[in-house]
């Protein structure tokens, strides 16, 4: 009977391995398959054990002590866990004509230690092989390993950056509809956004949403489950109308304010609880409108930690009153008066004379600019702009209304007018952990160049945009915008409209890059000026005083 | 009032000339604190202050302000909310003399950690007149360890030459070079040590003129660059190049006060990027020129 569920392992094992070689995804039935031989397999493995141990320890009496016992072993670790199981078979069987229960009394001290030995070094062997089948399915993104201690870690990867893997997105809808209050049926569930046009492969890990149509025409929006505060703020976010990394962290907790002015607790629910599960479909559905940022990731961890430190008997009103103000002390803290700050700092930095370069449009350096303006430093501004956002226009519009005279280029022409600048001034969208830069796709081209030129470049950002994340390029985590802002009309003539037609085209229209930190001299944050490699010091800071 | 503080600095320096200025402008910051009739300890706090302007209006070094400064946080970092006035200023005093010791044992700590980077044989290049290299090579030459060292002259001052005499009354074999034989000489060298008068927050130091061709050059010919400073000279400063170091201290305090048009002055000091730099030997121990932003972080804040 053992025999039988040996000879059908082998078998099944090697068909999966083809299916694994070539590439596809093992079907749910195939992995159930796998699960239940693996258990087999450990059954046979204790019975084949114990038959190895008695009759090794018969043969030990009769002939060469050590020799059988140390066969299975060495035979062991030499093959996999399949071809592994056949292999103590042949020894025990012949010689189980007569197996020796009653020789048990008369076994040594030695001898039972080296029957220890042989099964350690079986039951090892077989891991080994499991080991080896498991970490070719853990890169697939899988959370549950057999439990096992000589299991390697698996990290689980972030659901955002897996768009191209049926199976979490399969995972990601159950989630959607689980968020759900319950009490609603399925028809209310948040709906699922799906991905438009050809996507390049080297980012097809990414999402990637059209904007021609707005969000409330493509999907159903249940207005029963998410507050009307958060649907306008989602359209919002995926129309562009409000964009930069302040901005949307503002409006978030903005729209947060509202929906906790406007909750109940329902009967036997705390507050503390059912508030926070409140907001995960709400943050669900705007992660589905535009990717969240690092800061916007921060301010709800903030929001998160605030509502579920609510003590219990804290009244209703008392609680929300608390909250709404954590969220005043929260955007005035770290955007208003942090921004008031790294202008203080910056303004040492600015001399007569100066010609400043600024790329896109940052809230921050722009308010920068027009304080140091006022504090009547003489300096002229060269703007750098890019297709297909152009914010540079914008900054360009703010910087003139207040009187400092500008210059305007496009980022091809950097390399001409940078033996003009005495300084290069950027914003930032997050500082990750190893101090590298995460900004507006073109920054790392300036601050290349710059480099290349000995410009001083200075990054301005505050401390609530510094996140753990680690990242060294900009495949691995970034966001895609919509491929038909590409297309432009000129004279009449539109180049790009029928891309979709032409089969090896893609368009790519990134958001973010990251900069590495020997191209960035300072770092100017409300608690100082800091160099790059000094962002995990900060972060630890801010985890002490949390 | 500030003429009394200024002879006591000056006379502080003459008795042992062999002290870092810095130590000797705490000296008399804590003197001061000790006369001090102030009825507040915000007054005491800005009188300190004060005095600490008026010193580096005497000698401009970068290490002069930063050790007051360090000296200052140094004393009020601890609780002063007794009721008393004269019981606060005690305890200021005695914290006083306690950074006053520790900051005296920080060369011999120094030493300590950066003797053992001299190999035997070693040739060393050294810039003008540093006396805590001086005590590294004395403490390597006790070590017996046989090297030899090539000093730039380092005009305007030829504080080179004083720091050759030293040497030769070690029996180390010395070798004054102009300070434009830099790039020829770095070749025979093996490696390049220099002190700072300051180390910035970027992790870069602020040293007499011609550190920073030095340092260039050394990069050129992949020699490593060490740099050996005690704690008290982390300041709080952040050049970005070297037209970003403040004026009072590029030049001496005697020609900020006497000349109008300060283009025509040369600068004694000059700013040395941290990409330049190897490692940096302080009492607080052996560290990139990163770390040492995170060493001012938990001086400062």
């Amino acid at each position: 009977m053992a025999d039988s569920g040996v000879t059908d392992g082998p078998n099944k094992k090697d068909e999966i391995e083809r299916v694994k070689s070539e590439g596809k995804d093992l079907t749910k039935e195939e992995k159930q398959r796998l699960r239940k031989e693996k258990k087999q397999q450990k059954k046979n493995k204790e019975k084949k054990d114990d038959k190895a141990s008695q009759e090794s320890e018969k043969e030990k009496k009769s002939a060469t002590s050590a020799a059988p016992a140390s066969q299975p072993p060495t035979q062991l670790p030499a093959q996999k866990a399949p071809s592994a199981v056949p292999a103590p078979a042949p020894v025990p069987v012949p010689a189980s004509e007569a197996p020796a229960p009653a020789d048990k009394p008369a076994k040594s001290k030695a001898e039972l230690k080296a029957e220890r030995r042989a099964r350690q070094e079986a039951e090892r062997a077989s891991k080994q092989g499991k080991k080896g089948e498991v970490g070719q399915q853990a890169p697939q993104g899988k959370s549950k390993a057999p439990p096992s201690e000589l299991q390697p870690v698996v990290k689980r990867l972030p659901e955002h950056i897996q768009v191209d893997n049926p199976d979490v997105l399969k995972k990601l809808a159950k989630k959607l509809e689980r968020q759900q209050t319950p009490g609603y049926n399925a028809a209310t569930k948040i709906p699922l956004r799906s991905d438009y046009g050809y996507k390049v492969s080297l980012f097809s890990h990414l999402h990637q949403y059209s904007r021609k149509a707005p969000l409330t025409q493509q999907l159903s929006i249940p207005s029963t489950v998410i507050h009307p505060a958060i649907v306008q703020l989602g359209l919002q976010y995926s129309q562009g109308i409000v964009a930069g990394s302040n901005a949307r962290s503002v409006a978030l907790l903005h729209a947060f304010k509202q929906v906790i002015r406007d909750y109940t607790t329902p009967p036997n629910e705390e507050l503390s609880r059912d508030l926070v599960n409140k907001l995960k479909p709400y943050i669900s559905f705007l992660n589905q409108c535009r990717p969240l940022s690092a800061s916007m990731g921060n301010a709800i961890k903030y929001i998160k930690k605030e509502i579920s430190n609510i003590p219990s008997q804290c009244k209703e009103e008392e609680a929300k009153s608390k909250l709404l103000n954590c969220i005043d002390c929260y955007i005035n803290e770290k955007i208003v008066l942090a921004a008031k700050a790294i202008a203080k700092y910056s303004i040492e930095k600015i001399s007569d004379g100066d010609v400043i370069l600024v790329y896109g449009c940052s809230s921050l350096v722009n308010h920068i600019l027009c304080e140091a303006f006022e504090k009547s430093r003489k300096f002229r501004v060269i703007v750098v702009d890019s297709r297909p956002r152009l914010e540079g226009r914008e900054a360009l519009r703010r910087l003139v209304q207040r009187g400092i005279s500008c210059t305007y280029v496009l980022i091809s022409a950097v390399s001409y007018i940078l033996p003009e600048v005495s300084k290069v001034f950027l914003g930032a969208h997050a500082l990750l952990a190893n101090g590298y830069v995460m900004s507006r796709v073109g920054t790392s081209q300036i601050a290349l160049v710059a480099k290349a030129f000995n410009v001083p470049v200075l990054v301005c950002c505050e401390t609530y945009k510094f996140c753990d994340r680690v990242q060294t390029d900009s495949f691995v985590s970034n966001e895609l915008d919509d491929p038909d802002d590409l297309i432009v009309t000129r004279k009449g003539k539109t180049q790009l409209e029928d891309w979709h037609q032409v089969d090896s085209l893609g368009l790519l229209n990134l958001v973010y890059d990251v900069t590495p930190p020997d191209f960035v001299d300072l770092v100017i944050t409300d608690l100082g000026m800091i160099p790059c490699t000094s962002v995990p010091v900060v972060l630890r800071v801010k985890n002490v005083d949390q | 009032m500030d003429k009394e503080l200024v002879e006591y600095f000056r006379a502080q320096m003459r008795k042992d000339p062999d002290m870092a200025s810095a130590v000797a402008a705490i000296r008399t910051l804590l003197e001061f604190l000790k006369r001090d009739k102030g009825e507040t300890i915000l007054g005491l706090r800005e009188n300190l202050t004060w005095a600490t302007d008026c010193l580096t209006g005497v000698d401009s070094s970068v290490a002069v302000s930063s050790g007051g400064e360090l000296f200052l946080r140094f004393i009020s970092l601890t609780s002063l909310e007794h009721q008393d006035l004269s019981r606060c200023k005690k305890v200021m005093e005695e914290r006083g003399e306690l950074f006053l010791e520790k900051i005296s044992m920080s060369r011999t700590k120094v030493a300590k950690l950066c003797h053992t980077f001299i190999k035997d044989g070693a040739k060393i290049l050294t810039h003008s007149y540093s006396r805590v290299v001086l005590r590294v090579l004395e403490k390597a030459a006790a070590e017996k360890k046989r090297f030899s060292v090539y000093v730039t002259e380092s005009q305007p001052d030829s504080a080179g030459r004083q720091m050759a005499e030293a040497l030769r009354k070690l029996n180390v074999p010395v070798t004054v070079v102009l300070d434009a034989a830099v790039g020829y000489v770095l070749e025979k060298v093996d490696l390049v040590i220099v002190g700072a008068e300051g180390v910035v927050e970027s992790g870069g130091i602020i040293n007499k003129i011609g550190t920073y061709q030095m340092a260039v050059c050394s990069k050129a010919h992949n020699k490593p660059f060490y740099v050996v400073a005690e704690s008290f000279k982390f300041v709080r400063l952040y050049p970005l190049n070297q037209q970003d170091v403040p004026d009072k201290f590029k030049y001496k305090a005697d020609t900020l006060k006497t000349v109008q048009n300060l283009s025509e002055e040369h600068p004694i000091i000059d700013y040395t990027p941290p990409s330049l730099i190897t490692l940096l030997f302080t009492d607080l121990g052996v560290l990139t020129p990163s770390a040492v932003s995170d060493e001012l972080i938990k001086l400062y804040l």
